[in-house]
């Protein structure tokens, strides 16, 4: 396990050194999309339209932040639960997508799909919204405003604290951790 | 007969909503760092710390402690001797979740048609409110914002007499353990025993404003929830789901009669940020 500084669009290089259970310092441009964004996301490639934001490299935190306050970057913003979005992340990976942010365990096909596309899974940690919000130095809502909370961000963020929780050899966090201290009863 | 104007009640559930979301109870805030000091798992420790630090800085900047500041579950104890004026009472609630999203900045996750069209409701109403009449003069308002990570992880199973405690227990510990990281773990488990299909979920959400640390008042109960804490923080699950010791800071049984045929089982499940707090009028 290793600590790294990270700084996106991420590339295939950056992406094969990471390997599951290591500290990151996410930086750079990131952008928010969570279950109603994502089904228009999904529906955009399959209809052949343009994307909202650059999808190559690009990196997702499933995210509904609270409203800023007057004057407030951003206000709390933890992850939310990442499986709901599981049913629309392997075709996202296959389009470009290099990295999701979230809490809870994926699907086995999404793991697949980062094996076969060079993806990486991140946790940040849930319910922690205040003090993540503090690494957000940039926001504005670039897609579906209407969807309020679930609308669509660009984010500037400086040292995000994750976990890498899935990395592009198979490896799953979740798995090993419960293994290692889980006890017969 | 006492006359209480339902502004009042207004006024209360706003600033309950508000205070809810920016302070954890003091039981839930011991608990979390209680398992820190038991926890065995190095990352385990680092995610429990970053969540204690996280309380500090919410009540410091006045923040939400989690974005996902919840539907609006609210319980009512009126008074049989209270007679409320200056309109409805549900609305006046609704009017006070209204205020307290908007004023203090919390997130709105309503939508209006749970399935087919998913519009946000832009004020967090509707609450969802249970009402009971008890004897009395006062009014008593439990606000207990609940995300929906965790609320997404329970379930209710109609289990039968032959089944007996060891099938509860099963089926509790099988429940807790498919949820893994997703429900925001340290959990606490809120078990609802007997009644009827809905009555057992309402006693599960019920148990979960127990105090962390108060006993069963049943010593039998008391027996089972220890042990169902001891099998479950031996999942391995931990902070997060990414393993650890600490999986659970309490399981909580409410229990109430059922049919001769029925034994209604509910679990539901609350994340690490187990907020609730009350206001008696």
């Amino acid at each position: 396990m290793k600590t790294v500084e990270l700084r996106t669009p991420l590339d295939e290089k950056q992406i094969s050194n990471l390997e599951s259970g290591d500290k990151v310092f996410l930086s750079g441009e990131i952008y928010t999309a969570r279950d109603a964004a994502h089904k228009k996301l999904v529906a955009l490639i399959e209809e052949g339209k343009d994307f909202p934001f650059d999808l190559k490299g690009a990196v997702i935190y499933y995210v509904g932040p609270a409203p800023s306050k007057p004057g407030q970057v951003m206000n709390s913003a933890g992850p939310t639960t990442s499986y709901r979005m599981d049913s629309f992340t392997p075709l996202l990976l296959k389009h470009g997508l290099r990295g999701t942010i979230g809490k809870g365990p994926r699907s086995r096909e999404v793991r697949d799909a980062m094996v076969k596309h060079g993806g990486i899974y991140f946790a940040a940690v849930g319910g922690a919204a205040a003090g993540i919000a503090s690494t957000v130095k940039e926001a504005e809502v670039i897609a579906y405003d209407e969807l309020g909370p679930e609308a669509i961000r660009r984010l500037v963020v400086e040292r995000m604290p994750l976990f890498v929780v899935n990395d592009t050899m198979g490896n799953d966090l979740f798995e090993a951790g419960v293994a290692e201290y889980q006890r017969e009863e | 007969m006492r006359e209480l104007d339902v502004a009042r009640i207004t006024e209360a559930v706003k600033d309950l909503s508000i205070r809810t979301n920016i302070y954890l109870p003091d039981d839930v805030k011991e608990a979390l760092r209680s398992s820190l000091e038991k926890e065995e798992s190095p990352l385990g420790k680092e995610i429990l710390q970053v969540i204690l630090d996280n309380h500090d800085i919410a009540e410091s900047e006045r923040m939400p402690i989690c974005q996902d500041t919840g539907v609006a579950i609210i319980f009512l104890e009126v008074g049989q001797e209270v007679h409320l004026t200056g309109g409805s009472l549900e609305d006046a609630v609704n009017e006070g979740v209204r205020q307290g999203y908007k004023e203090g900045h919390l997130r709105k996750s309503m939508v209006a048609d749970p399935v087919l069209k998913r519009k946000n409701t832009g004020d967090n109403t509707p609450a969802i409110i249970y009402t009971r009449i008890v004897p009395g003069d006062k009014v008593k308002i439990v606000f207990a914002p609940k995300g929906g990570g965790a609320e997404n992880m329970s379930e209710v199973r109609m289990m039968t007499a032959a089944d007996g405690i060891e099938g509860v227990k099963d089926f509790v510990v099988d429940r807790v353990s498919r949820s893994g990281g997703n429900p925001c773990p340290p959990i606490v488990v809120g078990i609802g025993l007997g009644g009827s299909f809905e009555r057992c979920a309402m006693l599960a959400k019920e148990a979960l404003m127990r105090t962390i640390g108060e006993p069963n008042p049943d010593p039998d109960f008391a027996e089972v929830e220890k042990e169902l804490l001891r099998r479950i923080n031996n999942l391995g699950i931990g902070p997060q789901g990414l393993g650890g010791r600490t999986t659970a800071l309490a399981v909580h049984i409410k229990t109430v009669p059922c049919h001769i045929a029925s034994m209604p089982v509910a679990v539901n499940i609350q994340c690490h940020v187990s907020r609730h707090g009350e206001t008696i009028i």
